[in-house]
């Protein structure tokens, strides 16, 4: 196994308790920070560490903070996205139940960089029981003299909320997730402007995931530099995995970026391959939302090179052969599953979560969803899987937010590397309905 | 979103819901949270807290109500209570059972134990059991794919379902237990 920066203490028991994190090193951060470094060093810390943001999109955490707007007399939030909502993706939940110090003490350090003294935590509503034990961590920490006024003397004050959302994807999505903050409904704003400059109640905002802002306690314990020697290249430091579908050890794993996708696979410290020893046929390495590779692109690039997970060794091939390290919501497909239904399933969450904001996102989802669960059905047509194409083209790009892409770009991969299926689905209309799969029985549909 | 936003205004609370003391000042605590003049951000929370407490849904009498503690208008209450799918603008059974569907669990065997809770309840995806006692719903990815297949009822998620499971639950909370540890 690999080093582990964020997940190395999550067996101690009583590790959820203050005590016994700040007894295995907890806070250190915060006391380095606020007693030796200045927040601009922070902030430079980070930079140097090379951290990208683990959310999704891998942009670069410190210099999305150093883009923040500090206008004199106006207040400036964090807010933590825990909204995690991307199918395949839980590795923000296991943080926050095994070590719910660890968000606490990067949100402080982080809060101290960026000058916040009042910064929240967004949590899908569904994760109630992790609210209530982040509330407790919180309280703790108010005892301790971590959090509230003037901590540890350093005459930096800072207030750390909890606040739920109700259940829809779309407030993950950072400008969504300000206006559900604000008590409305969670449809993106168009930008500019960006949050850094107008977020949270017109004011700058930083909205970060869960992971990116652990991730900042070991940056500034060990230094930038320290955690950039980990990793390979522009992908430095480690990365919480969450891996699902039909795996023979599914679960949440903490990885050195720069190993090989076939180790994480089939490694006795990792997944220890495919379930039930069936043969692997696909998968999604970063969440719904990326593409969909067939496996003889899983360990091997097209270049015949070994498949690394990073964010560059995932993309590699581009969209042609590649996919994204996305979210880290790495889904596997064995051989018995259907990629026509698969690609109807995802098609549908994404036609139930759009906001319904923009029409080419709400209509484009929606008749995504119907045409896939006709050809699934063995009810389409050989054009359908053209239409299909053509519904993408009209939404990529013409959206208010990321979600139409979202929900055009798994369509996209799964005809350029699974067609034959589709046009099978085409010409077996029969065979299509009575298909099984994996443990799943012949579907009865709306 | 929910796709079908309907609130039946035939449905009342017999009575004008009304947060006990002890629920009044956690719902206090939660609007001082927020900035002077922010207390609307609340709103998420506060629905939650009358969901729990005024019988697992939304009446428009309930979200009158908690648009007054917020002092905001009852629309601005409408328009969250119907956007979020977490929360229910109808009546339902006294537990819910929501079963994830989507891919991840998909591929583990959500669709037979969706199919196997339709049967044993004798009720369709979204139908109330004729006792009141149970609602079965689907729900997309609750953050439990590796865990799969698995439903939330209420703020308790249960995992790794197989059929004998799906048994023992429905047991335990038609004898009351809520706390099934599964
Ligand atoms: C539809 C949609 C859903 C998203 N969901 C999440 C989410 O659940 N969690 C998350 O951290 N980021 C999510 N993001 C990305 C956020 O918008 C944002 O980029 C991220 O929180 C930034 O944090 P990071 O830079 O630390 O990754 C989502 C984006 C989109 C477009
Ligand atoms: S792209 Fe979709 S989800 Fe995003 S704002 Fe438009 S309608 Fe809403
Ligand atoms: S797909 Fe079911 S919990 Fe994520």
């Amino acid at each position: 196994m690999g080093r582990r920066l964020l997940l190395e203490h999550d067996a101690v028991p009583g590790i959820e308790t203050f005590d016994v994190y700040r007894k295995n090193g907890g806070y250190r951060s915060v006391e380095k920070a606020l007693k030796t470094m200045s927040p601009q060093e922070v902030v430079e810390q980070v930079q140097l560490a090379g951290l990208r943001g683990r959310g999704g999109a891998g942009f670069p955490t410190g210099m999305k903070w150093s883009f923040l707007a500090k206008p004199e007399g106006v207040p400036r939030y964090l807010l933590c996205n825990a909204d995690e909502s991307e199918p395949g993706t839980f590795k923000d939940r296991y943080l926050m139940e095994k070590l719910p110090h660890l968000l606490i003490e990067g949100m402080i350090t982080s809060s101290y960089a960026l000058g916040c003294n009042l910064s929240f935590i967004y949590i899908r509503g569904e994760y109630m029981w992790i609210l209530e034990i982040l509330e407790k961590a919180i309280a703790e920490a108010y005892a301790k003299g971590f959090l509230g006024k003037n901590i540890l003397g350093s005459g930096f004050d800072l207030d750390l909320r909890v606040a739920p959302g109700g259940g829809a994807y779309i407030c993950g999505e950072e400008t969504a997730l300000i206006e559900s903050l604000e008590g409305k409904r969670g449809n993106p704003r168009i930008k500019p402007p960006f949050p850094a400059v107008k977020g949270l109640w017109g004011c700058p905002t930083v909205v970060n995931n869960v992971e990116s802002l652990a991730a900042v306690v070991p940056i500034v314990n060990d230094g930038g530099e320290e955690y950039a020697k980990i990793g390979i290249g522009k992908s430095t430091g480690t990365k919480l995995i969450s891996a699902c579908g039909n795996l023979a050890r599914p679960g949440v794993y903490e990885i050195e970026m720069g190993m090989t996708v076939e180790e994480f696979i089939y490694g006795d410290d990792w997944c220890r391959g495919i379930a039930n020893g069936k043969k692997l046929k696909a998968f999604v390495p970063g969440g719904s939302s990326v593409p969909i590779l067939p496996h003889y692109l899983v360990t091997k690039t097209a270049a015949g090179d070994d498949r690394i997970m990073s964010y560059e060794g995932l993309s590699e091939g581009g969209f042609a052969s590649g996919s994204m390290l996305g979210s880290g919501g790495f889904i596997v497909f064995d051989e018995d599953q259907c990629i026509v239904r698969n690609t109807w399933n995802f098609a549908r969450f994404y036609a139930h979560e759009s906001c319904g904001q923009c029409s080419p996102c709400r209509e484009g989802t929606a008749w995504m969803e119907k045409v896939l669960h006709r050809l699934e059905n063995g009810q389409g047509y050989m054009h359908d899987i053209d239409l299909l194409a053509e519904i993408n083209k009209k939404i990529e790009g013409n959206t208010i937010c990321p979600l139409g892409d979202a929900a055009a770009w798994p369509v996209a991969a799964a005809i350029r590397h699974f067609r034959d299926e589709f046009e099978w689905h085409v010409n077996q209309p029969i065979e299509s309905q009575k298909r099984n799969f994996g443990l799943a029985s012949v579907p009865t549909l709306v | 979103m929910s796709s079908q936003i309907h609130i039946p205004i035939s449905e009342r609370h017999s009575e004008k819901p009304v947060f006990s003391p002890e629920k009044m000042a956690e719902v206090q605590r939660v609007i001082s949270e927020y900035p002077e003049g922010k207390s609307k951000s609340a709103v998420i929370r506060i629905l939650h807290f009358a969901e729990d407490e005024f019988g697992g849904w939304l009446s428009i009498e309930t979200m009158d109500y908690v648009a007054e503690i917020l002092n905001i208008e009852p629309i601005e209450v409408y328009e969250v209570a119907t956007f979020y799918t977490m929360f229910n603008v109808e009546p339902i059974g006294k537990y819910v059972f929501e079963v994830c569907r989507t891919g991840p669990c998909m591929l583990v065997g959500s669709d037979n134990i969706i199919e196997y809770i339709e049967n044993k309840l004798d009720v369709k995806v979204g139908e109330t059991t004729k006792d009141k006692m149970f609602t079965l719903k689907t729900a997309e990815c609750l953050g439990a794919c590796g865990y799969g297949p698995m439903l939330q009822c209420g703020k308790k998620y249960h995992e790794h379902l197989t059929k004998e499971k799906v048994d023992t639950l429905i047991d335990a909370y038609r004898a009351g237990n809520t706390n099934i540890e599964i």
